[in-house]
């Protein structure tokens, strides 16, 4: 897909994630905002997975570390494909599949997720065994900068590094928020690209809404042979809704009718501005 | 005070050795065996399994946490993954791995916890393994096993490599005497296994207790009174049925565990009794619930009456 295409597809998800959360009346809309280009490019770009090669041992993987943005990953895996969109009607209900968090019981989810800090660790493990089975295939993970702090994150990294783990790729949705206040003032983790470097990973930064830019990085993967990949995605919290944006309120908030009607029609607009 | 042979004069072996003979056995045929250790390869008898099969281990250093991640992730890529650490870290440190990772998702992991219960038991509390009975039975969709001798061993290991799901396997540093002249039982998870039969009272038993719960009973042979000793090697799910039957025959039991008195073994065999109207006499020999004395695992045994005479005190106190 070529950027125009991409844009317009990120618009639809941002539209579709809002409708879902609305429907649920549950979701954490900021950061599934955040995350949604990134998704976008994953599986509209670099990906090698689609709901038919979903169970081959030479797909690529994709682990979601920040789990609470399952809209956005739901969205994605839905207009791909691995399920039909009207399941999404049933976000958040007894006993629905499609729940707060991704799981395995939907078509298309890798791993259960949800407690942070757990994605990187498994991603490893994962691309690990790709490195001992001679598979090329590559393992991303999503984490949020507000999960950075836990600790198996570091643990992980280190064991990246050490088994030299090209093949892995984390992205960092560095939308500077987190649920009490801004990450740097709950806990700061800022030099963050130092840090990923003094740990031993290839590290590139990247505005995380800028389509072309994130297929260009995806495509220069890996970054430096033998050494574990990440991306700094710089990102805006609740992008694409200028009353969401950075904005704290809407880490999991939910619009009301008149601001979904309002947070619909900027987007119909982005769209349109684009399309000229 | 009762006496466990801390040395082999018959060949027998700590219960860690065992498992990593047969790991060993298992990986030289399947080269999708791994061991995944965090600097325990030694401690989890594993440095001639690093050694023969270099490939087939992985070491992520002191760092339990990702330790079990990282084995859900081989798991999830088709490898059959033995994560090996000291019982008392993996299973507390690593908890919310191995509730999300290994069992939530069902990455088929054997989570092997090894020098458990008080094995490093002059160690203190830090590394004393009294509540990972209780931690993991309420966690769904995981294995809880714990073999008492040396055949258990081998056969719950070969077992655990072929099931496709969650296992936890427990195993402690001291050699282990095999409970029968000839092993010829039918091993399988979740089947409890009949060591001596007698009607008076029933003694069940786990892991390292089961031995000294042996030997209680033949003190009590020799006193006239006739026990069922039962080795209840898998914690969860539990052999109710042999546990029914065992209310049905005897007059009394009496649960043994190197593991808190609360939550374990003991309080798993009072939940199905009590909740299925069988009401027998029933005392639980465990750890109590304070600071755990140290010194030796048999110091501690000692201590709280773990030992053949101490069992059999308990089991002559109900009949």
């Amino acid at each position: 897909m070529n950027k125009q295409q991409l844009e317009k597809k990120s618009v639809e998800y941002r539209k579709k994630i809002l409708k879902y959360i609305v429907k649920a009346n549950a979701g954490h809309t900021g950061g599934s905002l955040s995350c949604t280009d990134i998704l976008n490019v994953l599986y509209n770009h670099a990906l090698n997975v689609s709901p038919q090669t979903f169970t081959s041992p030479d797909r690529d993987r994709y682990i979601q570390s920040k789990g609470h943005c399952v809209e956005a990953l739901f969205v994605v895996l839905a207009d791909k494909g691995f399920f039909p969109e009207e399941n999404l009607e049933t976000l958040c209900q007894y006993k629905s599949h499609y729940i707060g968090h991704p799981t395995r019981k939907v078509k298309g989810v890798e791993q259960n997720t949800g407690a942070l800090g757990h994605g990187l660790p498994i991603a490893v493990g994962n691309a690990i065994a790709a490195k001992l089975d001679k598979r090329d295939y590559k393992v991303y993970t999503l984490m949020g900068d507000g999960e950075l702090p836990e600790g198996s994150n570091w643990e992980a990294a280190l064991t990246a590094a050490h088994y030299k783990l090209d093949n892995l790729c984390a992205i960092v949705d560095k939308n500077t928020l987190q649920i009490t206040a801004p990450t740097a003032e709950v806990c700061n983790t800022d030099p963050l690209d130092e840090k990923w470097k003094a740990f031993g990973w290839a590290v590139k930064e990247v505005d995380g809404h800028d389509v072309d830019a994130l297929k260009a990085a995806f495509d220069s993967l890996p970054f430096e042979p033998g050494k574990p990949n990440v991306i700094i995605a710089h990102t805006v919290k609740g992008k694409g809704v200028s009353f969401m944006e950075n904005n704290l309120k809407w880490h999991h908030g939910v619009p009301s009718k008149d601001e979904y009607a309002l947070a619909l029609s900027e987007l119909d607009n982005s769209l349109q501005q684009a399309a000229i | 005070m009762a006496h466990i042979e801390a040395t082999d004069p018959n060949g027998f072996k700590p219960n860690q050795e065992i498992f990593s003979e047969i790991l060993q056995a298992l990986a030289a045929k399947d080269r999708d065996i791994i061991a995944v250790t965090s600097d325990s390869r030694g401690s989890g008898k594993l440095v001639p399994f690093g050694k023969k099969f270099p490939e087939q281990i992985v070491e992520v250093g002191i760092a339990e946490q990702n330790l079990v991640g990282v084995a859900a992730g081989l798991a999830a890529a088709g490898k059959k993954v033995f994560a090996v650490s000291p019982a008392c870290f993996l299973t507390a440190r690593a908890l919310e791995q191995i509730k999300n990772d290994v069992a939530y998702s069902d990455n088929p992991v054997t989570v092997v916890g090894i020098s458990a219960g008080v094995s490093y038991g002059a160690l203190g509390s830090t590394h004393h393994s009294l509540h990972d009975f209780a931690a993991l039975r309420c966690i769904n969709n995981i294995t809880v096993v714990v073999p008492a001798d040396n055949f258990e061993t081998a056969q719950a290991t070969a077992l655990a490599a072929t099931t496709n799901s969650p296992v936890y396997l427990r195993f402690g540093k001291r050699v282990m005497n095999s409970l029968k002249e000839v092993n010829d039982d039918t091993f399988a998870f979740g089947k409890g296994r009949v060591i001596t039969e007698g009607n008076d009272a029933a003694i069940i038993a786990c892991g390292e207790t089961v031995y000294p719960a042996v030997q209680a009973a033949k003190l009590l042979a020799e006193q006239g009174i006739n026990v069922t000793v039962v080795s209840m090697h898998t914690i969860k799910p539990l052999d109710t049925d042999l546990l029914a039957k065992l209310a049905a025959a005897c007059q009394a039991i009496v649960t043994v565990e190197e593991h808190s008195v609360y939550g374990g073994l003991g309080e798993a065999c009072a939940s199905y009794l009590m909740q299925h109207g069988l009401h027998k006499p029933f005392r639980i020999v465990g750890i109590p619930d304070e600071y755990t004395v140290t010194g030796s695992q048999q110091d501690i045994f000692n201590h709280y009456h773990i030992t053949k005479e101490g069992i059999a005190e308990v089991v002559k106190g109900l009949l």
